[in-house]
Formats: C-alpha cells, sequence, structure tokens
C-alpha cells in the first residue's frame, strides 16, 4: 500500500509554497523596514511602534473589537432560540428549517451585503413604508446599526447550525431524567441543556467572532467610506498606500488579537462546561 | 394554554427567521424586473437590466472569468485534493499529523490574511496579477475543503480492498480507480461541490491577487456598488438563482437515485 505514499507529495511541496510562504512573508514584512531588498535587509519594530502609538489606529482598533462584541453577542442571543425551536420539531420540519437557513450562506455575502444597502438606504423601502404610517425617515445606512446588521445578516447562520448541532446531539434521557428527580422546564433547561450546548455556542463564536473582526467589505458598503474598521485598514495599506511593512504588522496584530480570544473562549468552554456536566 | 403559548412562540420567531433571511434576496430579485431606476418604487415588469447587463462587455466578462475560474479551479482541487487524501491515508501518522495541520490554516485564517500573503508571495515571485494568480489563489483555498471532505470517507474504508484488488492482479492505478475511488465517490462528490461555490462566491481573497482588468463578479458588484445600478440587481439574481440551481441538482439528484434504488429492490 505504501505506492500511494506519493501521490501527497506534489500537494506537501505546494502547501510550503503557497500556504507556508506567504504566512512566513506576512512575519517577515511585519518585523522589517520598508523597501528593503534582501541584501540590505533591516529588522525594526518600527511599524508595531507606529500602530499602537498612533491614536487613529487604537481607534479603529477598539471600534472592530467593539463591533466584533456585539455582533457574536446579537448572534448568541438570537441564535440560540432559533437554533432550540428548530431542533425541538420534527424530523422533516427541522430539515426544512435547517435547508432554509443553509441556502443564504451558500450564496454570495457581497451580493447579500449589497440587497441591504438598497433595504437600508434614506429613501429605501424600510423608509418608504415608514413615511406611509407617517414616520419620518430615519437615517440608517452608513451607521454602526448598518454595519452591525450586515454582519449578523451574513454570520448569524454558522451561529444557528452550530448550537443546532450540539442540540440535537444532546441525549434526551439527560432531559427524562432531570424531571424525574423533580427539576421544572426552567431548572431542567438552565442546568442540563444550556451547558450541554455550550461547546456548541463556542465553535459558533469562533465562526462568527473571526470573519467579523477582519471584515473589511461589510462596513466598506454598508458604513460608508468614512466608517474604518482594521480590515479597511489593512485594505488601504496593501491596495492603496503601498506600504506592505505595515499592513503586514497590523494583520500580525489581528491575527494575534483572535487566536488570543480564540484561547479564551476555548478556556472559558473548558471550565465552566465540565463544571455543566458534573452538575448534571 | 401555556403549550399554546410556546406552538405561538416558536412560529412567530420561525416566521421573522424566514422574512430576515429572504427579505433581501427576494428584494433583489424583485426590483432586478422593475421598469425603472427607483429602488423603493417598482414601476412595472421589464427586462430592461437584464439587456443593459448583457450589453455591459466588463459585466459579461467578470460572468465568465467567475465560472472558468470556478470550474477550473474545481477540477484540479478535487483532483489533487482526493489523491493527497488517498495518499495521506496511506502515510505515516506523524506525516498525516503535520500535512493536517498546515492543511487547516487557510480554512482557520481570516481570509484577508490569506489575501495579502498570497499578493506578497506572487509579487515575491514576479508573476503578474491576474488569471493565473486568480486560478492558484482558488485552487489553494479549494483543497483543503476537498481534503476535508474526502478523508472522513477514507476512514471509514476498509484498508484491506485496495490490498486484495492489489493481489487479484490489478495494477495500483486500476485499484485506486475501480476500487477506492467508487467507495469514497460521495466525499469526492460533496468537496467539489464545497469548491465550486467557495470559488464562485469569492471575494476577499480574489480581490487582492487579481490584476490586469481580471475581474469576478463579487469584485465587479464591489466596485460597481458605489452608484445605484440595478444591472447589479440582474446579476445578482443570476447569481443566486445558479447558485439555488446547483445546490437543488445536487439535493436532489441522490434523492431521486435513492427512491428507483429502492423500488429496484
Amino acid at each position: 500500500m505504501k505506492q500511494y505514499r506519493t501521490m501527497a507529495l506534489p500537494y506537501i511541496v505546494w502547501m510550503a509554497g503557497m500556504i507556508v510562504a506567504p504566512m512566513l512573508l506576512i512575519v517577515l514584512y511585519a518585523f522589517t523596514d520598508k523597501g528593503n531588498d534582501v541584501a540590505t535587509i533591516r529588522f525594526s519594530l518600527e511599524n508595531f511602534a507606529r500602530f499602537f502609538s498612533d491614536q487613529v489606529f487604537m481607534s479603529v482598533l477598539k471600534r472592530s473589537l467593539f463591533i466584533a462584541v456585539i455582533t457574536t453577542a446579537i448572534c448568541i442571543l438570537c441564535g440560540y432560540p432559533i437554533a432550540y425551536v428548530i431542533a425541538n420539531r420534527s424530523e422533516k420540519s427541522k430539515l426544512f428549517w435547517i435547508l432554509l437557513i443553509t441556502l443564504p450562506t451558500w450564496i454570495n455575502m457581497l451580493v447579500r451585503t449589497y440587497a441591504w444597502m438598497g433595504i437600508l438606504q434614506d429613501e429605501g423601502i424600510i423608509n418608504h413604508l415608514l413615511s406611509l404610517v407617517g414616520l419620518g425617515p430615519i437615517t440608517m445606512i452608513h451607521t454602526s446599526f448598518a454595519v452591525v446588521l450586515g454582519m449578523v445578516y451574513n454570520f448569524i447562520p454558522f451561529m444557528i447550525l452550530q448550537i443546532y448541532t450540539s442540540l440535537t446531539k444532546m441525549d434526551k434521557s439527560y432531559l427524562e431524567a432531570a424531571s424525574d428527580l423533580g427539576a421544572n422546564r426552567i431548572q431542567s433547561f438552565l442546568r442540563v441543556t444550556l451547558p450541554l450546548s455550550i461547546p456548541g455556542v463556542i465553535s459558533g463564536i469562533t465562526l462568527v467572532f473571526l470573519p467579523a473582526v477582519s471584515s473589511f467589505f461589510i462596513p466598506k458598503l454598508l458604513g460608508g467610506g468614512q466608517y474604518v474598521l482594521i480590515g479597511n485598514v489593512i485594505e488601504t495599506e496593501f491596495l492603496t498606500s503601498g506600504d506592505w511593512n505595515f499592513g503586514s504588522a497590523i494583520s500580525l496584530v489581528m491575527a494575534i488579537i483572535i487566536l488570543f480570544s480564540m484561547y479564551l473562549t476555548k478556556k472559558a468552554d473548558t471550565d465552566p462546561a465540565a463544571n455543566g456536566k458534573e452538575n448534571a | 394554554m401555556e403549550k399554546k403559548q410556546k406552538h405561538l412562540f416558536s412560529k412567530v420567531l420561525l416566521g421573522c427567521t424566514a422574512v430576515f433571511f429572504y427579505a433581501p434576496i427576494l428584494y433583489i430579485i424583485l426590483f432586478s424586473f422593475n421598469s425603472s431606476r427607483s429602488l423603493t418604487k417598482f414601476a412595472g415588469f421589464s427586462l430592461r437590466w437584464y439587456e443593459k447587463m448583457l450589453s455591459d462587455s466588463t459585466m459579461m466578462q467578470a460572468v465568465a472569468y467567475t465560472i472558468i475560474i470556478a470550474l477550473l479551479a474545481t477540477l484540479i482541487s478535487t483532483v489533487v485534493g482526493t489523491l493527497t487524501a488517498i495518499g495521506l491515508s496511506k502515510s505515516r501518522r506523524l506525516m498525516r499529523g503535520i500535512v493536517e495541520q498546515v492543511n487547516n490554516l487557510p480554512i482557520l485564517n481570516p481570509e484577508i490574511v490569506t489575501g495579502i500573503g498570497l499578493l506578497m508571495f506572487f509579487s515575491a515571485l514576479g508573476v503578474k496579477k491576474g488569471f493565473l494568480t486568480l486560478l492558484l489563489a482558488h485552487v489553494m483555498f479549494c483543497i483543503p475543503y476537498v481534503i476535508l471532505s474526502v478523508t472522513p470517507k477514507l476512514r471509514s474504508l476498509d484498508p484491506n480492498l485496495a490490498d486484495a484488488a492489489l493481489d487479484l492482479g490489478a495494477t495500483p492505478i486500476q485499484a485506486l480507480w475501480k476500487v477506492i475511488v467508487p467507495q469514497i465517490r460521495p466525499g469526492i462528490i460533496s468537496g467539489a461541490l464545497i469548491a465550486f461555490t467557495m470559488s464562485f462566491d469569492d471575494f476577499i481573497i480574489s480581490y487582492f491577487v487579481t490584476g490586469n482588468g481580471v475581474n469576478n463578479i463579487s469584485i465587479l458588484v464591489y466596485t460597481m456598488s458605489k452608484r445605484v445600478n440595478p444591472s447589479i440587481n440582474a446579476l445578482s439574481t443570476l447569481v443566486i438563482l445558479l447558485i439555488t440551481a446547483v445546490l437543488f441538482i445536487v439535493n436532489i439528484i441522490p434523492i431521486l437515485k435513492d427512491k428507483k434504488g429502492r423500488k429496484l429492490t
């Protein structure tokens, strides 16, 4: 059977080039000065110093984290009840609703975000409907509201699917045991269902927070040109100002923040869930 | 009484969910048939934005590039991904572990990081941004999904099957094609489907690695969306219909086949 082993070799070479080398390039650029050749390479922390000492960049970073946290929170608060309701339906109905929620995720994110541009505009359909009942136009486009709405719209399916999976995997006999032991429905939800579904919430957080914090076309389309998140800064550095060293440094900072928050969520997961299981 | 209320709550919640998910999509489809430029008032049915889209050469070019890239990327990544997955399943555990870890990087990384990494990589090699870089990038992010969907099928495969075929005189290629591949076909098909839709819908990575006027549909929507342009609605409607049709066919064919199979037995 060893004759098949060689079939993996081309991809291993490809991975070294197309996956590993680009990542190393980002690290290399982040720690070097602008415009140096291989011959005159100079390592420095200049890019990071510039990023962390600039008030503008710091407020952009704060805003990006804030928007991503709010988006994730809304996805949990709305996604959990939806997943819970679907998980408790009949088999056929479950399949139907899961298909209904999965389908939009296959449609181009850009197209779906563009749709909201028309809906949220000052002369858009929502304001048109509001004016019919005599309410004044509300500015929605180019606000944080529009950006968060766009992100929730694009990313909440991932949260719903993760929570749904963990809820359906749950052993229903735990609930019977809980009610036999005298727990009412709220108690058995809080002490059995909720702790057992936390792993789904955690992987949902990962799938929502990561694209939310690095997103750049949602803020651009729904937040307008003035609305800048960390992803927009990276885009500008690479495609407009051409400062790849600085752009790489910002991407590295973002990647580290993401890794760190993943680590924190994982850690938060292992503690209470373990306790929850003991309680259950 | 309490049960009825709960029932009502779940119905209202699911209704709102459906409206939230589908209203924007239906809105785009509806207004692509609007006879006026307005995005609020439906003035009457017309195909004028479709005509405009068809006569717009940049739009048609973007559609062509999107489809060609998606087909090529799907073909290449499905073949390479499947062969790699089979090769890995016969490799030593350490090697397999390392490759699987690196293979997950493009999936776990924010797309923007993958995009700028490839941008710098291509420029370091002196490759001009355009069709080739776009295709290579798409193959790069599609292969991991193919490997991920084929590998579980290989795990549940009896390792003795290929050995038996070899003992019975099949060449390794025959054993591969006639014994292993048919067994893992569902994994290969779903991997190819994921690759196709990933490539067809990609925006972020494509945006960073393309150049020289080679645009896909997503990039075109992004650059054109600054002004109201109902042709984008027409183009988006086509994208929505195409993806829905692909998903429909892929989901329906196995069910039909299954039914036929059951009737026969």
